[in-house]
């Protein structure tokens, strides 16, 4: 009998996972309302929806540094050739991602120039939910790779794929920030956000078939995967579940259940990651390099485990405080800092 | 023409960390100025304090934004045009940025939150924690980042295998031989920072007459502190320097612009360095006071750079500048603090016009020192990324384009010009409308807002 050994990688592969999937499912929202922003009813409604996410959206965000520098620690090899074989996206992504920064806090000091910062907001929140999208589509899809290096061009990423991934994402986050606005407003808003929750659902749903319709013709490994025998029946649940949760999210829409259509569009994501995974699995770069094969040392793993399952908790706790410090409804008079 | 990538990510990279580095050298500092005021006010119940504070997170809160965004866009910058430096040091690197997420980064973003739009949803122990935390959490993040910055510039507790680094010793490789003195010395720097800010607003509105019982008490507040820190500074950056020229004698003998190895070398307060000529031009020098600082004798023997070969050489121009108007910018600092003392002890601290102008002269001379500082440093440090490991010149990445190279570096220098702008416009305008703008009432939990307290009237008497 072999020793009972931990595999160091793929608790790695579980913790950078968690980080990426708690990025998309919070920062989600928050850019989703960006983009639902110019479609908002009127200026009050504008006012009112930036500051159901303005205390979170900087915490949110963190995950994706996160993200970021716990590939670096883990999986260098997979940080080495995704963030040169993603220059643009990636500069474009952060480009976006500091106009909507900054518009946070100068948006509500600004009085000419609102409508400025009103546009730095919502295409930022845009173009940098698009091209998070776009890096998907690229990720899946796959890098020209010799030994350790990216050897592909500026432009690989540019491909109909990844483009269909890119508006994906952004009716996907349109979706989970549209329920958030559900559950965390009231009256008119909260009105004009029910009004638009069942086409941003299927348009979600169109893009959730065709992405996975176009996955497996991309590639015939994937294909096997999940239409082999017995697999189909394994993995079958995926898809029917996210059927039912469809049901239930209309459900909730017509019965104004404040809460649910929040819950079920994160269960969407939660869907979509797994089938992600399953498909992609055990390749962390494709078409052939595993998560073992990118690894950092042992050392350097344990190293950072050991911090990070001390304060990911912690983490978790104070951010939990404080969802619950600016829990309820935010309504036309409550007033921030500004 | 042929675009070079190595040149312009350089380049790129320069600016943006020199962008950078303004926001954190402002925001560590203001960030515990910002708890302070609020433990003051949670413990005096004195609405100066709270005003005040509320008019100095509204700044904190734009400048820590800009920071935020500026630090986002360095840390994969690292990865997109310096992927062979990330993959060779990931062992090392990438844990220690990731601590610093996990400590730092997440308590910072989720108690700003808090702290800005906490005040009337929390009892006021929660607000002030927010601060505590906030003030923390900047400091935790200066450990994290002076340790990675330090290991690259004196190499420790690590072995190379297969041109990879691998950790031996986190002991040794986090306290690595240069941390200490550049952590205390980048915290000192940023806490000088904001107090020299700080002091020039205050002097500003003595000048203005306007917002006085505010601009007193924070004039008084932060000249002591820098009466304090101004000589400890000194002192640590001598430390700083002492060790610099243990480990990294190359770049010493460039701060000095001294070519020859030889005794009893002079302090240089004036050269123009001519690498081509390996000589200075107009040396004005205190004899033998270089040998006296660097050996402790004014005999001493110091290296000069024609000891190392043309190709590993810093170039000297810039750092034996940017060293001297570090320093020059220390000594004004000095000099401030102790005629503020000098003022102070003859009681006319808050009536010297001249000494008023003065302080708000000084509000950019720092800002100006820290990033001189770190020009000498990091210069100083080439051609080396990872000193004596790795050239700057093989950590590019492979398949980086000019053009690319080029497009980004457009990109960040147009934007970073906007928010630059934008941001400095909004903190002008927050300290133009002054604390008396900020209201002092507060609601706690459960409780409507509270009437303002008997304290507060003597101050509503002189709102304008």
């Amino acid at each position: 009998m072999e020793e009972l050994n931990v595999d160091l990688t793929l608790v790695w592969a579980a913790i950078i996972a968690f980080g990426v999937f708690m990025y998309v499912l919070m920062d989600g929202f928050d850019l989703g309302v960006g983009i639902l922003f110019p479609f908002a009813p009127d200026e009050a409604a504008r006012d009112t929806m930036m500051n159901t996410v303005a205390p979170v959206w900087d915490g949110n965000q963190t995950w994706l540094v996160l993200g970021g520098a716990g590939l670096l620690g883990a999986f260098p090899l997979v940080y080495s050739i995704l963030l040169p074989a993603l220059y643009l996206p990636i500069l474009f992504m952060l480009i976006a991602l500091i106009f909507r920064g900054v518009a946070f806090e100068f948006r509500f000091k600004a009085k000419q120039s609102k409508w400025l910062w009103d546009i730095s907001f919502t295409g930022g929140s845009m173009l940098a939910t698009f091209m998070q999208g776009v890096i998907l589509g690229a990720f899946i899809q796959g890098f020209e790779v010799e030994g350790t290096r990216f050897v592909g061009g500026g432009f690989d990423w540019l491909t109909p794929f990844s483009m269909l991934t890119g508006f994906g994402l952004m009716a996907g986050y349109s979706l989970i920030g549209c329920s958030w606005i559900i559950l965390k407003t009231k009256d008119e808003v909260r009105d004009w956000a029910y009004a638009r929750a069942p086409l941003l659902l299927a348009l979600v749903l169109l893009f959730i078939a065709l992405v996975s319709l176009w996955t497996p013709l991309m590639r015939e490994a994937i294909a096997t995967r999940w239409f082999s025998f017995p697999n189909l029946l394994y993995f079958a649940p995926v898809p029917l579940v996210t059927v039912g949760l469809a049901l239930l999210m209309i459900r909730a829409i017509r019965l104004r259940e404040d809460g649910l259509p929040f819950v079920c569009s994160l269960g969407l994501f939660v869907l979509c990651y797994t089938g992600l995974a399953i498909s992609l699995w055990p390749n962390v770069i494709q078409p052939d390099i595993s998560l073992w094969d990118a690894a950092s040392s042992p050392g350097s793993q344990l190293f950072l485990l050991l911090g990070v399952l001390f304060v990911i908790p912690i983490i978790l706790g104070y951010t939990t405080w404080a969802y619950w410090v600016f829990r309820g409804k935010v309504t036309r008079d409550s007033v921030g800092y500004h | 023409m042929d675009l070079d990538p190595l040149l312009l990510s350089r380049i790129q990279f320069a600016f943006v960390v020199s962008f950078h580095i303004i926001f954190p050298a402002f925001t560590i500092g203001l960030a515990s100025y910002i708890a302070v005021l609020e433990g003051l006010w949670f413990k005096t119940g004195n609405p100066v304090y709270l005003r005040l504070s509320k008019m100095w997170i509204k700044v904190f809160a734009v400048s820590f934004g800009m920071g935020v965004v500026s630090g986002i866009v360095m840390s994969f910058q690292f990865g997109t045009n310096w992927s062979e430096l990330s993959y060779a040091s990931a062992n090392f690197l990438g844990p220690i940025l990731s601590y610093e997420v996990v400590t730092a980064f997440f308590l910072e973003a989720t108690f700003l939150g808090v702290l800005l739009f906490g005040r009337s949803k929390l009892p006021q122990g929660g607000h002030l924690l927010a601060a505590i935390m906030m003030a923390v959490g900047t400091l935790i993040s200066s450990f994290w980042i002076l340790s990675a910055n330090s290991w690259m510039q004196t190499p420790a507790g690590i072995e190379m295998r297969d041109g990879i680094v691998h950790v031996v010793s986190w002991m040794e490789a986090i306290f690595n031989p240069s941390f200490g003195y550049r952590f205390a010395h980048m915290v000192l720097a940023a806490y000088l920072t904001t107090a020299f800010f700080v002091i020039g607003v205050s002097a500003w509105y003595l000048l203005k007459q306007r917002s006085e019982q505010y601009a007193k008490k924070m004039f008084s507040m932060t000249l002591w502190l820098v009466a304090i820190l101004a000589p400890m500074q000194i002192f640590i950056g001598d430390m700083h320097g002492l060790d610099t020229f243990e480990h990294q004698p190359a770049k010493v003998a460039a701060m000095e612009g001294n070519w020859e190895t030889s005794r009893g070398v002079p302090l240089l307060l004036f050269a123009i360095p001519d690498s081509a000529a390996e000589t200075n031009h107009f040396e004005i020098g205190i004899p033998r006071l270089a040998s006296l600082i660097l050996t402790h004798d004014l005999d001493g023997e110091v290296p000069g750079l024609k000891e190392w070969a043309p190709e590993d050489r810093p170039p000297v121009g810039p750092v034996f500048w940017a060293f001297r108007v570090m320093v020059g910018i220390g000594m004004a600092m000095l000099g401030v603090a102790m005629i503020g003392l000098w003022l102070r002890w003859k009681g006319r601290l808050y009536d010297t016009p001249w000494f008023k102008k003065v302080c708000v002269a000084m509000m950019p001379a720092p800002f100006i020192a820290v990033l001189a500082g770190w020009l000498t440093t990091e210069i100083g440090r080439q051609p080396w990324v990872l000193y004596e490991i790795m050239r700057t010149e093989d950590a590019l990445s492979p398949s980086l384009t000019g053009g690319m190279a080029l497009t980004s570096l457009i990109v960040f220098f147009i934007v970073y010009a906007v928010i630059f702008v934008a941001g400095g416009y909004y903190i002008s305008k927050i300290l133009g409308g002054g604390p008396e703008k900020e209201e002092a009432e507060t609601e706690s939990q459960g409780r409507a807002a509270r009437p303002l307290s008997a304290v507060d009237s003597p101050f509503d008497a002189v709102e304008r």
